[in-house]
């Protein structure tokens, strides 16, 4: 599948959340995501489950942890925000283990982040207490497991921010 | 008109061993009348309008499982996308009953906006619910629930009821608290 400029591909991506007993991907791809979501489309372990804004996306991808199945929720930055009283609500107060994979608009390798969608979100997500970490090429895909792991262990979110401008 | 709590009553009268997640109005009623209060998810919830997105997700998860949501209509205009979502995965398992009293009952009784004027039953169909339901008194609801939640779904029961502002009291419990029992009973069943 498409490789982006940075050198991450969907396939590392995904063969990640197979390794970590990903079940659903709960999902609302941008232009940066895309590469995903155009991969997830022809594979049938992880089932996609689309959904219309970030804050239903978080609340479904709760109720299927509440069910015992093992989603990640995909959405992009901005999307963040949206979903705010989702995520404070149905992950962190009933302390619900959750991967999320945030689509990092305005993030840039080589100059100053001047979009406020991506100034915001690293603030945003230290605010909440919600760990992350910055996936920019394969070499970093590992932290995908790092990070479920964490979620599981203390039953938080955690966000894995896809970088790759 | 319906009363909302009679309502709830019936539901769960005929809810067998379903799953049910409850919101706003019906979430204050359900556990004072529940016939299995371990297979509920009803708190105050404050992420409103996303009961029925929780129940999707469960609704995948357990496909076994009937699972019914018992949603306001404040609430479902808060999250009106999930109509579509949920017509398009299609849980055969999956009932929502919507608590039509045209006010933010459990914020104030304000009016919502097109109070009176709107149709959720209109807007579940057109969102793609198959099988789809505008239920104006008890008598109706009770002649037809076991053959809206036994058939293949998913399911949209518009239930007009009185948008009276007195809530029963009912035990607090946290919501951690809930779904921490909610998911020992799913476990065990």
């Amino acid at each position: 599948m498409v490789a982006q400029e940075t050198g991450l591909t969907a396939e590392r991506v995904i063969d990640e959340l197979k390794k970590c007993g990903v079940t659903h991907m709960v999902c609302l791809a941008d232009t940066k995501t895309r590469f995903i979501y155009d991969a997830m489309m022809s594979q049938k372990e992880i089932t996609l489950v689309p959904f219309c804004r970030e804050g239903e996306g978080v609340a479904i991808a709760a109720g299927l942890v509440i069910g015992g199945k093992k989603p990640v929720v995909l959405y992009q930055n901005t999307g963040l925000y949206e979903a705010g009283d989702s995520i404070r609500t149905v992950a962190l107060e009933l302390r619900l283990p959750l991967l999320m994979i945030i689509s990092y608009l305005g993030w840039r390798r080589d100059s100053p982040i001047t979009d406020s969608a991506g100034i915001l979100l690293e603030p945003t997500l230290d605010t909440w207490g919600i760990k992350y970490y910055l996936v920019q090429s394969d070499e970093d895909v590992e932290k995908i497991s790092i990070g479920d792991k964490q979620a599981q262990e203390t039953n938080k979110p955690v966000a894995i921010l896809i970088a790759t401008e | 008109m319906i009363e909302s709590f009679e309502a709830v009553k019936v539901i769960s009268q005929h809810r067998g061993d379903a799953l049910i997640v409850a919101t706003m109005t019906p979430g204050t009623e359900l556990p004072v009348v529940s016939t299995k209060p371990e297979l509920d998810l009803s708190w105050h919830w404050a992420a409103m309008g996303k009961a029925s997105s929780v129940a999707l997700g469960l609704a995948l998860a357990r496909p076994d499982r009937k699972v019914l949501v018992l949603d306001g209509d404040g609430a479902l205009l808060m999250n009106l996308g999930s109509l579509v979502t949920i017509a398009h995965m299609a849980p055969p398992n999956f009932t929502h009953f919507l608590f039509d009293n045209r006010v933010y009952r459990c914020t104030g009784g304000q009016p919502l906006p097109r109070a009176g004027k709107l149709s959720f039953a209109a807007l579940a169909r057109d969102a793609g619910y198959p099988n789809v339901y505008d239920f104006a008194d008890i008598e109706t609801l009770e002649k037809n629930i076991d053959t809206v939640i036994n058939q293949v779904g998913p399911n949209f029961v518009c239930l007009k009821v009185s948008p009276a502002l007195e809530k029963p009291s009912f035990p607090y419990v946290p919501a951690r608290d809930v779904v921490g029992r909610f998911r020992a009973a799913l476990q065990r069943s």
